[in-house]
Order: structure tokens, then C-alpha cells, then sequence
């Protein structure tokens, strides 16, 4: 009896210990996610010097950004984006990870390579966007040693081309990646369990009919986690395309991401088409976070 | 082992110069592979030593003599580097502690005691691991107004106290290596809940939070965003807002040895903590499992 009274007094530490959490929370995250929707609803912006708003405007926020075509236009740039840089990135990893973890390759210098293709994945990538800037600009050293080596005969201006600005974006995000996913995709190769290796490898299959047959099926969870998180990073691109076209999203606005576009709105203080804009992305990074959700927690079952 | 011998007797069609052959591509291919990564680096090095009127002749694989001249240019220059340095290194340090100091507390409630909201709240922080904080910053920026925060540097490093990630990191962890017969010990030498947590648990969880620590830190040193929208005073700058500051100004009429020193400066430092770390970061990337 005593001791029963005893565990119950334990356990009230339980809510004890998850009230930093949870306030901090409640304030900093649940407050600004119930205010964010609720500017959505209204008219509020500066034009000039006067005030507009806040006036309730009901939905219209939401129909402004679709019908005017922003929406849409900055959805499809970073969807673009991300696919060119998430293609290579994870065909990549599946060659590199499959490597690594292949037992008959034996490779050596394992350490050092994945310490250098995980390295871009800390650089600051505002940083690493500006280096870009100024490694491709007109004189930059790019341009220099195209020329040298005869590529060129002047120099190519790569920040006023659509596919290159897009293509330098999905480099720098690819090569900013690659490593981590590799990192996650080995894991799940080395989970594999080894005696179904084994077992083809005595029926005689070849190392591609391993990779196609038992690596690949079985890695699918994992690579759709890979894929939505990866998904969901890339809707929050911002920093890399932000600096290397100096937040306008040029040429004619074809690498404006939809944060850029939140960011645009956010400082010249136009709250409800950025609450707009907001809700939007909670609505589909929230879907696609209940399906890494399901995904974590099926595996926590496991 | 046992695989590698059943290779060499099974695999017929895999004979020895197949897989020699495959061995030299994923060499070749790996080491293609590093070059691209490391590069952009090399380059950037290179420039850094190089003065204007040099870097204005194009490119030369050799490093010049201008590394110092370069420093003390950008050093006593308009950027104020050592204060966005020092803002940088406060917040980045403050987050990290943070967020695993708590995450651990957070995580530990969840693993060590039973009560009725447990699965409920361990269930809903996983749900919202995943949401980015950008669709919430609209009301996060009225909020800090209100509550007189604007441009101030506690409003970027008190939310980090809920950080379902580092959380969700700190309870696998927990779940894996940390025994509960070691609390009941503890209980019975008369040692009270908050000192068992933190004379017990956290020692014990050392290695978690070292690798998170890491992470948020680094999170924290190269986040852009929130502290863009947050911070307005000069002083008050981090180092991610000064470089966005160098690519807005007229950069074509800057010395570029200046620029790629300065880009270097925010750059080489991570590299170098990197290098000296990496075994635990790159162990950790795997223990995580999930990573924004």
C-alpha cells in the first residue's frame, strides 16, 4: 500500500519535467501557428504610408495568391529545383551506399570518404551560396578557366540564364545532401539481414541482380522516408537561391522559392497574404508529415 | 567474414577480376566524387590569398601572398565581422545547450515515468517533429513584437527549450542504452527526481547530447532565416545576415580578395571543428534517423 503511494508520487515528476517542453511550446510554436491562421483571414498591408486593415477578408487572401498566379509559378520553381537536385541526389547515394556496404568490394579509405562527401552538409549554405555567386559570376574564376581552357570564347553570364540559376541551385543542394543520405540509406543496407545475401550469392545471382532483387526492395520504407523528408526540406527552400539571387528570384523570377515569396511578404509587412501563404505550406508539409509520422512510429512498434 | 569467404567459393560468375574491375570504378568514381565536394573549397581558399588586382587576371591554381593583407582589409573593413562572430558563437552555444539539456529532461519524463498523458504527448510531439518553423514565423514575429523581443537574441534562442527532434533523438537513445534500475538505485539512497536527473541521467547521456549539441550548434550557426527577420541593429547581426549584407551591397566595386576572405571566415571554422569531430557526426547522422 505504501509502496503503491510511493510509485504514484514518482510519477507526477513525469509532468514535472515536461513543463519546460510543453510551455515553450504552447508559447513559442502552438500561439504563432493559431495567429498565423487567423491573420490569413484578413486584409492587412501597407500601401505608402497608410494602413490597410486589419479588415476580415474571409478566403479572399487564399484566392488573391492562386489567381494572380504566384502561388502556382513559386510551387512549380521550387518543385523544379528540388527534383533536379534530389534526382542525382539519390541516385547517387544508392550507388555510393550500396558500394560502401558491399562486402566483396572491401573498399578502403571508407572513413575518409564519408567524412568528405558528408562535409558540404555543415557549411553555412548562405556562404556556400555567396561562393557560388561569386565562383560562376561574369569574372569569376569559373568563367576564367572555361576561357582558358577554350570552352568559351567570352565569358557566360551564368546568373541570367533560367536553367543555370536552377541548375546551380540543385547543384548546391545536391552536393549539400548527398552525403547525409548516403549516411542513412547504408544504414538501412547494413540492416538488411546478411543471410539473404548469402543465400542469392549461393543460387548464384550477381552483384546487380542483388542490388535490383533483395537491396532495393527492401530498402523502400527508407527511401520513402528519405524522399518525403527530403520533400519537405526542399519546400523549405530559401537560403541558397535567397543569396545567390540576392532575394529576387531572377531571371524573370523563375528560381523565387515559395519561401523567398513568404520571406518578400513578411518584411514589407503584408500579414495576410504571407498568413495565406503559410497556411498553405502548413497544409502540405502537415500531410506529408503525418505519412514520415506513420513511418517513424511503425517502426518504433517494430 | 563469413560472407567474404562464401563470395570467393559460391559466386563462380563473380570471378576475382570482376570484382576487380568494379572495385577500380568505385574508385575512380569516389574519388571524382570528393573532388567535387572539395573543390569549391580549394578555390575559395586559393582567392582568399589572392589580391584584387590578381583575382581580377582569372585563375591560377596556386595560392598567392596576400592571405594576411586580405585579413587585416576585412578586419578593419565596414562588415562588423567579430561582433557577428561573437553573436554567431552566443546563440549557436545557448541553442545547443538548450535544446539537449532539455530535449534530455523532456525525453527522460517520457522514458522514466508513467502517467496518464504519456503516450498522448509522446504521440503528438512526433507528429509535430516534422512541421518547419518557417509556417509559423509570421505569428512568431507579432509575438516576440508584443512581448518586446523584436530584435533581441533571446526570442531566437529560448524557443529552442522545444525541440521535438533533438527529443525524439534523446528518447532512442534512452530507450537503448539507459537502465531504469539505475533511477530506482539512485531513489533508494534517498536521491531526489531533479538531482538523479541531473547527477545520473545526464553523465550517462553524455555521448547524445555531444552529437546533438553538435548539430544544434551547427543549425544554429548557419540558420539564416528566423534571425534575418528577427534581428535589425548592426551589433546585433549574425554571420549568415552579414554575407546576405555583402551579396545586397554593390560587390562589383568591393576588393573580392576581401569578399572571399570574408566568405572563408564563416566557412573555414566549421570545417575545421568538423574535421576534429567528424567520427561522432558521422556516427550520429545514423543514431538520429530523422534529421530536418
Amino acid at each position: 500500500m505504501n509502496k503503491k503511494s510511493k510509485v504514484v508520487s514518482y510519477n507526477k515528476w513525469g509532468y514535472i519535467f515536461l513543463i519546460p517542453f510543453t510551455v515553450i511550446f504552447l508559447i513559442f510554436q502552438l500561439v504563432p501557428l493559431a495567429t498565423t491562421i487567423y491573420n490569413s483571414f484578413f486584409e492587412n498591408y501597407r500601401s505608402g504610408l497608410t494602413q490597410i486593415g486589419p479588415n476580415f477578408v474571409g478566403l479572399q487572401n487564399y484566392g488573391t495568391i492562386i489567381a494572380n498566379g504566384d502561388l502556382p509559378t513559386y510551387f512549380i520553381n521550387t518543385m523544379i529545383m528540388w527534383l533536379m537536385g534530389f534526382i542525382p541526389q539519390i541516385l547517387l547515394s544508392l550507388l555510393l551506399g550500396a558500394w560502401f556496404t558491399d562486402p566483396s568490394l572491401r573498399l578502403k579509405c571508407q572513413t575518409f570518404f564519408k567524412t568528405v562527401i558528408y562535409l558540404p552538409n555543415l557549411i553555412m549554405a548562405s556562404a556556400f551560396a555567396m561562393l557560388f555567386f561569386t565562383l560562376f559570376s561574369d569574372s569569376g574564376p569559373i568563367n576564367s578557366m572555361l576561357m582558358q581552357i577554350g570552352v568559351f570564347k567570352e565569358a557566360y553570364q551564368f546568373m541570367s540564364h533560367v536553367w543555370t540559376v536552377r541548375t546551380l541551385v540543385a547543384t548546391m543542394n545536391c552536393l549539400m545532401w548527398f552525403g547525409n543520405t548516403t549516411i542513412l540509406l547504408m544504414a538501412g543496407m547494413l540492416g538488411i539481414d546478411p543471410s539473404l545475401f548469402e543465400a542469392a550469392q549461393v543460387d548464384g545471382a550477381t552483384s546487380t541482380q542483388i542490388f535490383y532483387k533483395i537491396t532495393l526492395p527492401l530498402l523502400k520504407p527508407i527511401l520513402i522516408f528519405v524522399m518525403i523528408t527530403s520533400l519537405i526540406g526542399g519546400l523549405q527552400m530559401f537560403d541558397v537561391p535567397q543569396i545567390l539571387t540576392n532575394g529576387t528570384g531572377d531571371p524573370m523570377r523563375s528560381s523565387m522559392t515559395l519561401i523567398m515569396y513568404l520571406n518578400k511578404h513578411l518584411f514589407s509587412k503584408n500579414y495576410g497574404l504571407a498568413g495565406a501563404l503559410s497556411v498553405f505550406l502548413f497544409i502540405i508539409t502537415g500531410i506529408l508529415s503525418l505519412i514520415v509520422f506513420k513511418f517513424t512510429n511503425s517502426e518504433k512498434v517494430k | 567474414m563469413d560472407l567474404a569467404a562464401n563470395t570467393t567459393i559460391a559466386g563462380k560468375q563473380d570471378t576475382g577480376a570482376s570484382v576487380h574491375v568494379r572495385r577500380v570504378v568505385s574508385y575512380v568514381v569516389l574519388i571524382l566524387i570528393s573532388f567535387l565536394c572539395l573543390f569549391w573549397f580549394y578555390v575559395l581558399f586559393i582567392n582568399a590569398t589572392r589580391s584584387n588586382s590578381e583575382l581580377s587576371l582569372g585563375f591560377t591554381p596556386v595560392p598567392s601572398t596576400h592571405f594576411v593583407e586580405n585579413w587585416t582589409n576585412l578586419k578593419n573593413g565596414t562588415l562588423p565581422i567579430f561582433n557577428g562572430l561573437l553573436n554567431s558563437l552566443i546563440i549557436a552555444i545557448l541553442t545547443a545547450g538548450l535544446a539537449t539539456y532539455f530535449s534530455a529532461m523532456t525525453a527522460y519524463a517520457i522514458h522514466a515515468y508513467d502517467f496518464k498523458l504519456k503516450k498522448l504527448m509522446f504521440t503528438f510531439i512526433l507528429a509535430i517533429m516534422m512541421i518547419p518553423t518557417q509556417v509559423t514565423v509570421l505569428g512568431f514575429l507579432q509575438l516576440i513584437g508584443k512581448m518586446g523581443l523584436d530584435n533581441n537574441a533571446a526570442a531566437l534562442i529560448v524557443p529552442a527549450i522545444a525541440s521535438p527532434a533533438v527529443f525524439f533523438y534523446m528518447k532512442q537513445y534512452m530507450d537503448s542504452t539507459l537502465p531504469l534500475s539505475l533511477v530506482e538505485a539512485a531513489r533508494i539512497d534517498g536521491s531526489g527526481e531533479f538531482r538523479t536527473f541531473n547527477q545520473i541521467v545526464v553523465p550517462l547521456m553524455k555521448p547524445a547530447i555531444a552529437v546533438q549539441a553538435i548539430f544544434s550548434f551547427v543549425n544554429s550557426w548557419n540558420n539564416y532565416f528566423t534571425p534575418a527577420l528577427v534581428l535589425h541593429d548592426d551589433t546585433k547581426k549574425t554571420l549568415p545576415i552579414l554575407i546576405a549584407q555583402l551579396r545586397s551591397a554593390d560587390w562589383l566595386k568591393f576588393d573580392m580578395g576581401q569578399v572571399y576572405m570574408m566568405i572563408a571566415f564563416s566557412i573555414f571554422p566549421v570545417i575545421v571543428v568538423y574535421l576534429i569531430l567528424s567520427k561522432h557526426i558521422v556516427g550520429g547522422v545514423t543514431l538520429g534517423g530523422v534529421k530536418g
